[in-house]
């Protein structure tokens, strides 16, 4: 959040593109505002002419009716000019509103996952809501009455300098105080709002959390505790809030005081002048009958500027989201890729986060891996080792600080983005799943089957993956689900989200764990089927249990930042400490596989017998041709 | 990246997401209707109203000290003017007879004048900003307390999304009222009572024309209340989807980019905002025919007033002076009209949404802390099942019937397939759902008749996604035990064995997780959340598949503090599930839920789930012995491992 101190003009400039097609019905607007203050001023010249001419007991009507005619004419045409400013300048005020929020939410999406892991949503919520809302209301109504009463001071200052110059500079005199005092009142307000709007993005994060982790804060039974700390952060807001209304007020205050007392001098002065026959009655009274005029925009002249303020900050938080840029991007120079056979090499990759500090090794520390086209290849490793980094690398969300990833031969960042990630499909442990029908959600990203039609490719990823029982909700395949729809459990949505990147039916397919929530039945005959599906897709699959490792051509082995070991699971197991220590479970010898066992599927969801389909030796491509950094 | 736990299971739990257009407008059901029929209009209306009033209610005095103060600044800002005539009748002639008093009270009430104007004016600023502050601190918490109140049942149906629409934009709408509406719609008020007074005083005739212009103004307001309130509605209804898909995008980024979701989710963003852009302009279009015509009535009624009283000078009833004094006042009159049609619109605005907000404080805990807890200080564990039976809702029966009895310290583990009911199992006993009929005791206590702070003491549940709050690491696992010294919190790291990888971040404990939120791995939230349990060190521990990302070295850790926190285990006393033996000393009771079979290990007692019923139930060697499902699931899993 940087670049706190931008100023008022340079922050309001920066809206200048978005205003410049429909500047001209603003210029309109404010035009028909003008004349509505005109007109409204006008209505008492009619009485002044009307008392002085017609109005005589005795006298004919026919002037009184013209009078009033005049009158209700011109009443007419305010309310007029009323309808018509809203006409000119609401419709084009919220079109600019809404291509801000939709390209600012355009914008998010293409910033990287970095970005986001940093952000709170709620934070980010405020601004495309109610800071959009904000600079809207300030553009129909603040930014038109700021310069109507501005002009409407300045006239009035005007008429007041031509009929007593003295007067006049008395008047003028309070002005002085007032600009310098509102140039701190500027600083020290629009600071405020800035921390107001801030903290009200980080309440608005601290509900979203609160929500999002219902779970944990029932299962503790830390509502209490949640309460007061979201209190907290609520009464810093509401003192912040005061803080800025004290600061408006004090404004205020000086606003109208200032005026007011040089009005009590001018009054004293000016019954002097009268006195000392350098200044009538009758100018004395219009003086300060339009003194009494000029009063009222003066006074709105503090609520005015501090929406002014308001949306300058609005602006800045708006501006500092749309000029962040995303760390990952298209490439300059596409390389496009005819068919992809789906090799898969990391060379020397480095990866470390933004802000890790010096001196820390990197947490990806120059990995080198090879996966022929259409082999499975396990990831094991330690919790925190790095696996999940390494495959988030593939499909790019996020990129490496050194080396780099390539897919058939050809650095991805040299892929146009859509392309990679089309054919490079993910299921993640954290699943998420998108607020449609069943059928949608694994279509997602579907790509073409030839010969199949999409109901045949949903009923085989379901197949594959196990999630038959999606047949069996309510409204079967058309069933809602994800956050707005149905709840389904854990092992249910990692089911769905692994017929989802099965669908896609990609050249590489990327798996974090992703059978971690099924019971182990359910795993044996994923993975089962999964083998039989993926014979010629290159997959990448992070393993913490043999069981599924089991389906892996060769694994390779995570530490420190490096690929320490690639072999078959047996010849690691047999060779290998660390990974017998990653690996082998809980004083667990390996049991003698012979052991027989139905080969028939039970249909009773799996609490009955089961096959056992563990390959110990997987007849993989290369099995043996271990490629071992031993930095 | 979804960070929700567990959600609910099984295709019975059918999510009515429809139900937020039913035909009901109790609660958040119905939500979604803008078209109400007049009786539920008319329900959801009172329903804002009396919730506006509630807030009201703590701040009364408050409150009307701000509108004194208003009062007040309007009176002295009529002093300056009569000062003025006071100077210029007065003043002027008393000085050109040498009398200097008089300008010096002219200049001197002027002044105090001013200053008291000035300082009122101020006063009022600053009092309806705290007045307003403080009536929406009460709704946040109000409505975050609320929040926190509500079941699962009724978090499992209501997205996020919406909880934050309500906390953010439609409170939004609440403050906008506060802040400008009190002081204009009191000095509006004041002011209009006070020229109409001082009409009547100069003529009764103009009186009387200025009150009849109230009839058109009263259809004209009802035109408009009727209308904004439909428009508002939706308004509000719009914008909740607009966030909700927000917040969805958002929270889901990886996953939008992974499936190249981006233009799709543009588009639907796109119509979504368009359609809040269209209710927006249809809301402040009524407004712009509001209130101009509320201005073109006024200026009708003065041309009216002219007509009359010009007549009348003519016929030398009146007198010229008296009718410029009328035409003034009467234009006076209508001056503060469109500063309380503003009022109004806000009014209408925040009606709406609060509509929306009672909704949802209006709905109803299901699963509620008693009256008149029985207390249970020192729990010991024991937990009995007495003819259980439970399904989701309306939904069928999950759980048939069930006569459990676990005696405290004992380790159960529960195995079964996927969607046995293991879960609903859990959640029973951490009481995120009641059962349907039948019982549930904590050491002969129903879990319904102790308090929360009781219950949650004594039964803690770690679930299988591990959610972690912004803040500090150490943060995160004192939530287990707030009032726990760091020491405290280091050693349940270390226990559990989160200790090693939590030094290694680079502020250790204090590391922020947010801002390193990419950092922490998911089996990394995992061993967090156990640190938490470890931390909270309950009575009853429920580990819902919570070892389900964890590497086998860091679960054998965990497996290894279990073992420690749950109590020796080969003192298993009586295993076969009948008995009732004591409870070791200062052993915990623990109920494993895990379809990894490691955890059988550590476990006295094995029950295996099936279509909602116990179907096996003994030690693991019994079971093991007795080749039936767990044998075969046990097989399985060995076969598993290698």
């Amino acid at each position: 959040m940087a670049n706190h101190d931008t100023t008022l003009f340079s922050s309001l400039a920066r809206i200048g593109p978005q205003l410049k097609p429909i500047m001209w019905r603003l210029i309109f607007g404010l035009l028909s505002a003008l004349a509505a203050s005109v007109v409204a001023l006008a209505i008492p010249q009619v009485y002044r002419v009307l008392v002085n001419t017609a109005l005589e007991p005795g006298s004919g009507t026919g002037a009184l009716w013209l009078g009033t005619a005049v009158v209700l004419g011109l009443g007419i045409m305010e309310a007029w000019l009323l309808v018509l400013r809203r006409q000119l300048v609401i419709a084009p005020a919220t079109t600019v509103e809404t291509r801000m929020r939709t390209s600012f939410y355009r914008h998010l999406q293409n910033l990287s996952v970095e970005f986001h892991d940093r952000w709170g949503s709620g934070q980010l919520l405020s601004r495309a809501m109610s800071d959009l809302n904000f600079m809207r209301r300030w553009m129909a109504f603040g930014a038109i009455m700021l310069v109507v009463t501005a002009l409407t001071v300045a006239i009035g200052v005007g008429l007041m300098f031509s009929m007593s110059w003295q007067l006049g500079l008395i008047f003028l005199a309070a002005a002085v105080p007032i600009v310098v005092f509102g140039f701190t009142f500027r600083r020290s307000y629009g600071r405020a709002s800035r921390r107001s709007q801030d903290q009200a993005g980080d309440l608005a994060t601290v509900v979203e959390e609160s929500v999002h982790g219902i779970r944990v804060l029932k299962a503790f039974g830390r509502g209490r505790e949640a309460l007061d700390s979201f209190a907290g952060q609520a009464q810093e807001l509401q003192a912040t809030e005061i803080h800025k209304a004290k600061s408006l007020a004090t404004f205020s205050l000086v606003v109208t005081l200032l005026p007011e007392l040089a009005l009590a001098a001018g009054l004293v002065v000016g019954i002097l002048l009268v006195h000392g026959g350098r200044l009538d009655v009758g100018t004395l009274v219009a003086f300060f009958a339009t003194a009494a005029v000029v009063a009222g925009p003066v006074e709105s002249m503090g609520p005015l500027l501090s929406m002014t303020l308001t949306a300058k900050t609005a602006l800045d938080r708006h501006f500092e989201v749309m000029d962040a840029k995303s760390t990952v991007t298209d490439p300059a120079e596409p390389v496009r890729l005819d068919t992809v056979r789906g090799a898969l090499e990391f060379q020397d990759v480095h990866f470390r986060f933004p802000d890790t500090p010096d001196g820390t090794p990197d947490l990806l520390d120059g990995v080198d891996l090879e996966l022929a086209a259409g082999e499975t290849m396990a990831l094991v490793g330690v919790t925190g080792s790095g696996k999940s980094t390494l495959l988030n690398l593939v499909p790019r969300l996020f990129d490496p600080t050194g080396g780099a990833v390539m897919l058939d031969g050809v650095d991805i960042r040299r892929i146009p983005l859509a392309e990679l990630r089309s054919c490079v499909s993910v299921a993640f442990e954290d699943t998420t799943l998108f607020s449609n029908s069943v059928r949608d959600n694994v279509l997602l990203g579907a790509a073409d089957h030839p010969g199949l039609t999409p109901d045949e490719v949903l009923e085989q990823a379901l197949d594959v993956a196990q999630a038959g029982f999606a047949h069996t909700l309510p409204q079967g395949v058309d069933t809602l689900i994800g956050e707005e729809g149905l709840s389904l459990s854990g092992g249910q949505r990692q089911r769905i989200a692994l017929a989802r990147a099965i669908a896609a039916k990609p050249a590489v397919l990327v798996l974090d764990d992703p059978l971690s929530a099924l019971d182990v039945n359910t795993e044996e005959r994923v993975s089962g089927r999964l083998r039989q599906v993926l014979e010629g897709t290159t997959t990448l699959i992070v393993a913490h249990r043999p069981s599924t490792v089991a389906m892996a051509d060769r694994v390779a082995l995570l530490q420190d930042g490096r690929i320490t070991a690639v072999g078959t699971h047996t010849e690691l197991l047999a060779g290998n400490d660390h990974y017998r220590y990653v690996l082998a479970s809980l004083d667990t010898e390996p049991r003698d596989l012979d052991s027989g066992f139905d080969d028939e599927l039970p249909d009773d969801l799996g609490t009955g017998p089961l096959p056992v389909a563990v390959r110990t030796d997987p007849p993989g491509p290369a099995s043996t041709t271990a490629k071992r950094t031993t930095k | 990246m979804s960070r929700r736990d567990k959600r609910r299971q099984g295709p019975a739990s059918a999510i009515p997401t429809d139900a937020r257009n039913a035909e009901t407008a109790q609660g958040t059901a119905g939500e979604d209707r803008v078209e109400l029929s007049r009786a539920d209009s008319k329900a959801v209306r009172q329903r804002s109203v009396r919730l506006l009033r509630t807030l009201l209610h703590p701040v009364r005095v408050r409150f009307a000290i701000t509108v004194a103060l208003v009062v007040l600044s309007q009176a002295a800002k009529v002093a300056g003017p009569l000062l003025i005539a006071f100077g210029i009748d007065h003043a002027l002639p008393a000085l050109d007879d040498g009398g200097w008093l008089p300008l010096a009270v002219t200049g001197g009430g002027y002044v105090l004048a001013a200053v008291a104007a000035s300082w009122l004016t101020a006063a009022y600023l600053t009092a309806t900003a705290r007045l307003s502050q403080a009536m929406l601190l009460d709704l946040r918490i109000q409505v975050f307390r609320h929040t926190q109140r509500l079941s699962m049942e009724f978090h499992e149906n209501y997205t996020s999304g919406r909880i934050i629409s309500r906390q953010t934009s439609d409170l939004e709408a609440l403050r906008e009222l506060l802040d400008s509406g009190i002081s204009s719609l009191a000095s509006g008020l004041v002011f209009m009572v006070l020229t109409a007074v001082s009409i009547f005083a100069l003529d009764w005739v103009t009186g009387i024309l200025v009150l009849l212009s109230g009839v058109p103004m009263y259809f004209l307001s009802r035109w408009y209340q009727t209308r904004s309130q439909a428009a508002y509605r939706s308004s509000r209804v719009v914008s909740a989807r607009l966030i909700v898909h927000f917040i969805e995008t958002m929270t889901g980024i990886r996953a939008v980019k992974a499936f190249r979701r981006e233009e799709d989710n543009a588009a639907r963003y796109d119509e979504l905002a368009e359609d809040y852009r269209r209710v927006t302009v249809r809301s402040i279009n009524l407004n712009g025919v509001f209130q101009p015509g509320l201005v073109l009535i006024g200026n009708i009624a003065v041309a009216a007033v002219l007509l009359a009283g010009g007549y009348r000078v003519l016929g030398g009833a009146l007198e010229v002076g008296a009718l410029l004094a009328l035409l003034l006042a009467t234009k006076r009159f209508f001056q503060p009209v469109s500063q309380m049609a503003m009022f109004y619109n806000s009014f209408q605005s925040a009606q709406a949404a609060l509509e929306k907000v009672s909704g949802l404080l209006e709905e109803v805990p299901t699963v509620r802390p008693p009256r008149n807890p029985v207390p249970l200080p020192h729990a010991r564990g024991d937990i009995r099942f007495n003819g259980a039976e439970f399904g989701y809702g309306d939904g069928p029966v999950i759980l048939p019937h069930l006569d459990l009895h676990i005696p405290a310290g004992q380790t159960v583990a529960v195995v079964g397939a996927t969607g046995a009911g293991k879960s609903t199992l859990a959640k029973l006993m951490a009481r995120f759902y009641d059962v349907t009929s039948g019982s549930l005791m904590l050491d002969g206590v129903d879990l319904r008749e102790l308090s929360t702070a009781d219950l949650r003491r004594a039964v803690v549940m770690v679930t299988q996604e591990a959610f972690l709050f912004s803040g500090t690491v150490a943060d995160n696992i004192a939530l287990g035990r707030p009032s726990a010294t760091r020491a405290e919190i280091e050693a349940a790291a270390r226990d559990v064995g989160a200790d090693e990888f939590i030094r290694l971040l680079p502020d250790g404990y204090d590391t922020d997780v947010n801002k390193r939120g990419g950092r922490v791995s998911a089996g990394q939230r995992q061993l967090v959340s156990f640190a938490r349990a470890f931390l909270a060190n309950p009575a009853v521990l429920i580990l819902d598949e919570a070892t389900s990302s964890l590497d086998i070295p860091s679960e054998r850790l965990v497996q290894e503090g279990l073992h420690r926190l749950l109590g020796p285990a080969e003192n298993t006393p009586d295993a076969s599930g009948s008995g009732d033996a004591p409870a070791h000393n200062g052993a915990r009771t623990a109920v494993v839920i895990a379809h990894r079979l490691s955890t059988v290990a550590i476990a006295d007692r094995v029950l295996v789930v099936h279509g909602g019923r116990i179907v096996e139930d003994g030690s693991p060697e019994e079971l093991l012995a007795g080749g039936g499902r767990f044998a075969d699931l046990h097989g399985a899993w060995q076969d598993s491992l290698v």
